[in-house]
């Protein structure tokens, strides 16, 4: 009976199984739930969600189903912010309908008016469709106004006077909230780790040697394993001041996560761009430089390389000689930039800007084309991918 | 939409819990406990820190008049010592000191939580702390032992099966997600942050004669601190406790908690509410803001 639903939870992108939706129906079967609506809705939502980021899309699924509104499922990602529907309207009137509309009182009036239109609408329908029609008679239609295609269900039920408990939807602020703090950052990073473990069984294992042992009764069974050495190496190159203070957080945690997960981390600062030096200790960086050349010396091809920085500077800052904005610079960063690449071939670029916006932003185009496509944005699911890339 | 008939079952849940003299739970968490209980699965229990997570398998222990288990997980613990261990060094060591112990192979081995759980004479109540602190496998490590209730020890050949099966009481802090396996089995619930009406609730509960005054002034002066944007640890039900713990051993007037002299004024012994170093530092920073945007 409740198949519809389950398929409509599916739909709207939650992982419900079938065991849940088999467990629902089991404990109503068994009456757990009173029969109040409320008490099903608790239940339905211990049995078939199972994290917290879920429970709002759930609350909304559910509202839509037994309201029993035809509710589109692309709409369910997204709410219409009134500013922009402000806007919106604005760009639709004309001068003089703008006038008009002042004389029924403005346009918080108006969308007084709208609101309660759209109660109306609701009743007639019984809780059918929540769009706004583009009748004749209505002022809405009249002025123009016709924002068709706009879902404003939220809205609506704000302003009815008993509010079902999953039209409340407290868990909003839960959905896609999960931040990137340092310990999903580890859990990120320890996927490195596992490769660590491999070569000849060359080294005694103490505990398995005595488990053995005894477990033969006190005979010597020795037991051999391959070394563990964690021989991932990292050397993170980490882009500072300038446009990276806005990420100064997200940075700090990466490097907090990195720095306890892996033994052979090596880190050095820079700015903007690689050029013939970096810096170990960010507050002298001008007196303690490290040549770039003695890096890929000092540290051997197996290190994998991470550069970490947002890539949003001038072109001029890459490609050109002298472009650099600290120093003249002999070489051009792109070279220098090149000549890493070259010694390490395990190489990502870590972006704290979100990726859409990396399309607007030449020089990000540029490094991405250097690091052959291997950037990758500062998340976790951005890391993963990254982690993935420097296997 | 579902006819109520549905909803009627055949059979009603003989244990039912409803919430204790000391523990104020929600209408959907008394159901999510009261699924899990019928339906003799485990329930996952999620939430920000200090909301009472923990607190709620022992009180669903004491409610129900039933054993307590706990399982407190940490970063090292294995599934296995849940079940059980092997003891094989003490073996080896009674073998050659010609222990006659040492014939008998149960003798070194030392039962898990989850074994104690199993062999209770009543139904008991299991409470598997910060499932998340293992290992990432862990849970799926448990997945046989908690769906049939039942595992084989191999030294000694034989199976062990639940006399009744627990309650099972998981709590996670989100360390790491876990897998989806294992959450299939499981009813979840998430403790939001109870709103000021339920959190009066909960104070009165532990502190039954604290003035009514003090009490919503400390209210007040509690979820305005939780506003405070930018806070790394945000204060939760338990920081409040002990603050108003605090308040009360310090004899603090509610007056010294109004609203009017929070612009110019910290609400005392804050201590106990910001656990954090940098939290107390952009608290103070504020503070000081508004009392100098006061003076202008």
């Amino acid at each position: 009976m409740l198949i519809p639903f389950f398929y409509m939870l599916r739909e709207g992108g939650m992982k419900t199984s079938i065991t849940e939706l088999l467990t629902l129906l089991e404990a109503m079967k068994l009456g757990v739930a009173g029969t109040s609506v409320d008490d099903f809705y608790y239940l339905a939502r211990a049995a078939l969600v199972k994290d917290e980021s879920q429970l709002d899309r759930f609350d909304r699924i559910f509202a839509a189903y037994f309201k029993g509104i035809e509710d589109s499922f692309e709409d369910l990602f997204q709410d219409v912010p009134e500013e922009w529907l402000r806007h919106q309207a604005e760009l639709m009137l004309s001068e003089e309908e703008r006038a008009q509309i002042e004389a029924l009182g403005g346009f918080e009036e108006l969308m007084k008016a709208l609101r309660e239109r759209l109660e109306e609408q609701d009743d007639r329908h019984e809780g059918g469709s929540k769009w706004i029609g583009t009748a004749g008679t209505s002022p809405f239609g009249a002025y123009g106004f016709n924002p068709e295609g706009v879902r404003m269900g939220q809205q609506g039920s704000r302003n009815r006077s008993a509010v079902k408990v999953w039209d409340r939807r407290e868990y909003r602020n839960l959905d896609d909230s999960i931040e990137l703090g340092t310990r999903n950052i580890k859990v990120a990073l320890r996927r490195l780790r596992k490769f660590a473990r491999e070569g000849a069984a060359d080294q005694l294992d103490l505990d398995d040697t005595i488990d053995k042992t005894a477990r033969n009764a006190g005979l010597l069974d020795i037991r051999m394993v391959p070394e563990r050495h964690n021989a991932v190496k990292v050397l993170l190159c980490l882009d500072i001041g300038g446009s990276m203070d806005d990420h100064v957080r997200v940075c700090e945690e990466l490097f907090s996560a990195a720095s306890s997960e892996f033994k052979h981390l090596e880190y050095l600062y820079f700015h903007n761009f690689i050029y013939e030096s970096l810096w170990k200790d960010n507050r002298r960086r001008h007196a303690e430089r490290v040549s770039t050349l003695d890096i890929s010396h000092k540290y051997g091809a197996d290190y994998k390389l991470i550069f970490v920085g947002d890539a949003t500077m001038s072109p001029y800052e890459i490609v050109y000689a002298g472009g650099s904005i600290e120093h003249w610079n002999e070489e051009p960063g792109a070279v220098w930039i090149k000549r890493l690449l070259n010694t390490y071939n395990k190489a990502i670029w870590l972006n704290p800007e979100p990726k859409e916006r990396w399309d607007y932003t030449p020089s990000v185009k540029l490094t991405r084309e250097i690091m052959d496509e291997r950037m990758f944005p500062l998340t976790i699911s951005g890391l993963d991918e990254g982690i993935k890339a420097l296997h | 939409m579902v006819p109520a008939s549905f909803f009627c079952g055949t059979e009603m849940a003989e244990n039912r819990f409803t919430g204790t003299s000391t523990y104020v739970a929600t209408d959907d968490l008394m159901l999510a406990v009261n699924a899990a209980v019928t339906l003799q699965r485990p329930i996952l229990i999620k939430g920000e820190p200090g909301t009472g997570k923990t607190q709620l398998a022992m009180e669903v222990a004491g409610a129900l008049g039933k054993p307590l288990y706990e399982w407190h997980i940490k970063s090292t613990t294995k599934a296995q010592q849940g079940l059980y261990e092997y003891d094989a060094v003490a073996r080896l060591r009674d073998s050659q000191l010609g222990d006659d112990r040492v014939h008998n192979i149960a003798n070194y081995i030392q039962h898990g939580k989850i074994w104690e759980a199993f062999e209770s004479d009543e139904q008991p109540v299991l409470l598997i702390d910060e499932i998340d602190k293992a290992d990432i496998e862990f849970p799926n490590d448990l997945l046989q032992e908690l769906d049939r209730m039942e595992f084989y020890v191999y030294e000694t050949k034989q199976l062990i099966a639940a006399k009744y099966r627990p309650i099972i009481v998981i709590t996670s802090n989100n360390e790491k997600e876990l897998p989806d396996a294992f959450l299939r089995r499981c009813f979840f619930h998430y403790i939001k942050f109870p709103d000021q009406d339920t959190m009066a609730k909960i104070v009165d509960v532990h502190f039954p004669k604290l003035k009514k005054d003090l009490l919503s002034e400390a209210l007040n002066a509690f979820f305005k601190v939780r506003e405070v944007p930018g806070l790394k640890k945000k204060p939760s039900t338990s920081e409040l406790l002990d603050w108003i713990k605090l308040l009360l051993a310090e004899d603090i007037p509610a007056e010294a908690l109004r609203a009017e002299d929070n612009r110019k004024a910290i609400p005392p012994l804050y201590g106990a509410l910001l656990k954090n170093e940098q939290d107390v530092h952009l608290f103070e920073r504020l503070v000081f803001l508004d009392r100098r945007a006061g003076q202008q």
